[in-house]
């Protein structure tokens, strides 16, 4: 009896003081709302926004619910976080393996790289990259070809589109008067943050592949050269699987940084969810409800990926463990 | 005979000059040191233009701060580095030093603030830049410290009234970005607290920091904590120590001394984070930039050579302190090796 009184107390007095806490915090928020005048509640999402977007995968404009605008957020988050987890992926994995190289000339150049990017904020990357991407680039009229059929200059990337409306075909870009028409364009402020997210998240995973390479117990390698496999074989049938084991993990929490990082676009005006929680905010006053919003969708997001690298997970851990 | 180098040695220095030589002969070869914006118009797109560091260099590291009073901002900087090296220091870690260094950060922030011993009072719109930064990222892992192990220990408490609350906290925290935190103490601070009660931006900023950085934290030391062997705490209790006893004295110096290159490293990631105040407003190093070279028509288009200055700094800091961590990981790999010294039979 007495250890448990001793086991509950402390706990119920916790539970306690926090609804406390709570109930004075949300006391607070209402009587301030009140004050300003405003009603609590998400039902201002219902309400047209009032407000454009920038870029949008679906139609958009200013007329539609809030909520529309929201969605656009997220849309816009993923149209980035996800390419950008691809390329950093690829990019991570070669300068991994570009660090364990036997040569040391580009084991040196992929530590200098790692070492430079991951000892700097990636807000900083992001503002200049968008800063050489808006302002060393030419103007639209005189746009640099990197590739035939692309245009690269201060109003973004231009490639060509497949489209079949109404006959299927290649929608080239070109370069008419003082802009460039026609394919696929994207925005310097998207080219920026992929470009920043994808490289600041490639040198951490980098890091990841290096370090669940070099997990792998060499004897296993040395068993795998006697059986007279070639280095190909040995790197695709015994390292990498096992590496994959102490990768995974890891790599679950950079998807995760990725996404949240992703959020830093606010600073240079990419409509993703915190830019478009921002405009709302400034518009509606509801600081409250919109910060709720964005939470919400990190953490739902979070728990989405969490739980498909999970399943990816099972299945690398029974496959090295059958 | 000499040994002739072998071509894929040829072929890759070849290819490091290729990629390396662009950038130093525009950083170096053909830059402009002195702040003329003349000759930095006129080396455009073929060499840096440092001058614009030279010209702007006060306001990059102190601000808005009083130009008159800018000292103050420098003998803060001047401080707290001091305590951060000699925190790196083995020998410098006793108890009345730690004291000391504490002491030390008041009295920068004293320094800062002014109003008493003659000094004026500079309100903190006013700070930024460097101090600023270090202020910030050292004021809120120094908050979050305590809270996080508190939440560590919560995590693995044999309670589960407390160790669901504290791993929700955790792991609500980590999985919201950090600037929707800031927007909170930005927009959502003010509604929180009764209307009476207003506090400043800064120190909401630094609470909310605190907050955030707690909950990654407490899982670097709750990794710490299941490193130590479950032995120890039965001694302990075998001893006759109670519950208290046993965290303060036998888990927790063990779990700290585990985590505290990864807890270092922590601190790299919080230091790096604290740019985003920028987002809110404040203008430490990265917003510092913003008002020093947006407002300056000439300056204006030399805004990548200010980037990398403020990048430099940021490159600095945090690469230092990450060959501190690695330096007190290789004493502990060090210190594990030793061999136990035979017991007396």
């Amino acid at each position: 009896m007495r250890q448990a009184l001793l086991r509950w107390l402390p706990q119920i007095l916790l539970l306690a003081l926090l609804a406390l806490l709570l109930g004075w915090l949300g006391h607070n928020v209402l009587e301030n709302m009140r004050e300003r005048g405003i009603r609590a509640g998400f039902g201002f999402l219902l309400e047209p926004a009032g407000f454009e977007i920038g870029e949008s995968l679906f139609d958009y404009d200013a007329s539609l619910p809030l909520w529309r605008a929201f969605l656009t957020g997220v849309m816009n988050t993923l149209r980035v976080a996800l390419p950008a987890s691809v390329i950093a992926t690829l990019l991570g994995t070669l300068i991994g393996l570009g660090r364990l190289a036997r040569h040391p000339v580009p084991r040196r150049l992929c530590g200098m790289l790692v070492e430079t990017l991951r000892n700097i904020p990636l807000l900083l990357q992001l503002l200049m990259c968008y800063f050489a991407l808006t302002s060393l680039l030419p103007d639209a009229a005189d746009a640099i070809s990197p590739l035939p059929g692309s245009f690269l200059s201060k109003s973004g990337l231009f490639l060509p589109a497949w489209h079949c409306t109404p006959q299927c075909g290649w929608d080239m870009p070109q370069v008419a008067g003082f802009g460039i028409e026609g394919g696929w364009s994207l925005t310097p402020e998207y080219l920026a943050v992929l470009i920043a997210l994808s490289l600041y998240s490639a040198v951490f995973i980098a890091e990841i592949v290096r370090g669940g390479i070099l997990s792998v117990s060499s004897g296993q390698i040395a068993a795998g050269n006697a059986l007279g496999l070639t280095r190909l074989q040995v790197l695709w049938h015994i390292t990498l699987p096992l590496a994959l084991r102490a990768i995974v993990p890891a790599l679950t929490n950079q998807y995760l940084n990725l996404t949240k990082n992703s959020s830093l676009a606010v600073a240079i005006g990419y409509p993703e969810l915190v830019s478009v929680a921002n405009t709302a905010l400034n518009q509606s006053g509801r600081a409250f409800e919109c910060i709720v919003v964005v939470m919400a969708v990190y953490l739902s997001l979070s728990l989405i990926t969490a739980a498909l690298m999970n399943l990816y997970n099972a299945r690398v851990a029974l496959r090295g463990a059958a | 005979m000499k040994r002739l180098p072998r071509l894929s040695t040829i072929l890759w220095c070849a290819l490091a000059a290729l990629l390396l030589w662009p950038l130093f002969s525009w950083a170096i070869v053909h830059a402009v040191w002195i702040p003329d914006i003349d000759a930095c118009r006129a080396a455009r797109g073929v060499g840096a233009c440092w001058g614009v560091i030279t010209e702007k260099h006060r306001m990059l590291l102190f601000g808005r701060y009083p130009y008159a009073e800018q000292w103050r901002p420098l003998a803060a900087t001047v401080l707290i580095l001091l305590v951060l090296g000699g925190a790196s220091w083995r020998r410098l870690w006793q108890p009345r030093l730690a004291l000391g260094g504490l002491l030390v950060l008041g009295l920068a922030v004293l320094l800062m603030r002014g109003g008493l011993a003659g000094l004026s009072t500079v309100n903190t719109k006013e700070w930024g830049g460097l101090p600023l930064t270090l202020l910030i990222s050292l004021g809120s892992t120094l908050l979050a410290f305590p809270f996080a192990i508190l939440l560590a220990l919560g995590r693995r408490s044999p309670l589960p009234l407390l160790r669901s609350l504290s791993t929700s906290y955790i792991e609500l925290v980590r999985g919201v970005p950090l600037i929707s935190l800031l927007f909170m103490a930005a927009f959502l601070f003010p509604l929180l607290l009764p209307a009476q009660l207003r506090i400043d931006i800064l120190p909401r900023v630094v609470l909310t920091i605190a907050a955030f950085a707690a909950a990654y934290l407490a899982e670097v030391i709750r990794g710490g904590l299941q490193a130590v062997p479950a032995g120890q705490a039965i001694a302990a209790k075998a001893l006759g120590m109670r519950y208290s006893q046993i965290t303060l004295f036998i888990v927790l110096p063990q779990a700290l001394r585990t985590a505290l290159p990864a807890l270092v490293n922590s601190f790299v990631g919080i230091f790096k984070d604290s740019s985003l105040i920028s987002i809110v407003s404040l203008h430490e190093l990265t917003g510092a930039l913003a008002i020093s070279l947006g407002g300056d028509a000439d300056w204006r288009s030399f805004y990548l050579e200010g980037y990398l200055f403020i990048a430099l700094i940021y490159w600095a800091f945090c690469f230092t302190l990450s060959q501190v961590s690695r330096h007190f990981e290789a004493r502990l790999a060090h210190s594990r090796q030793k061999p136990q010294p035979e017991a007396a039979g």
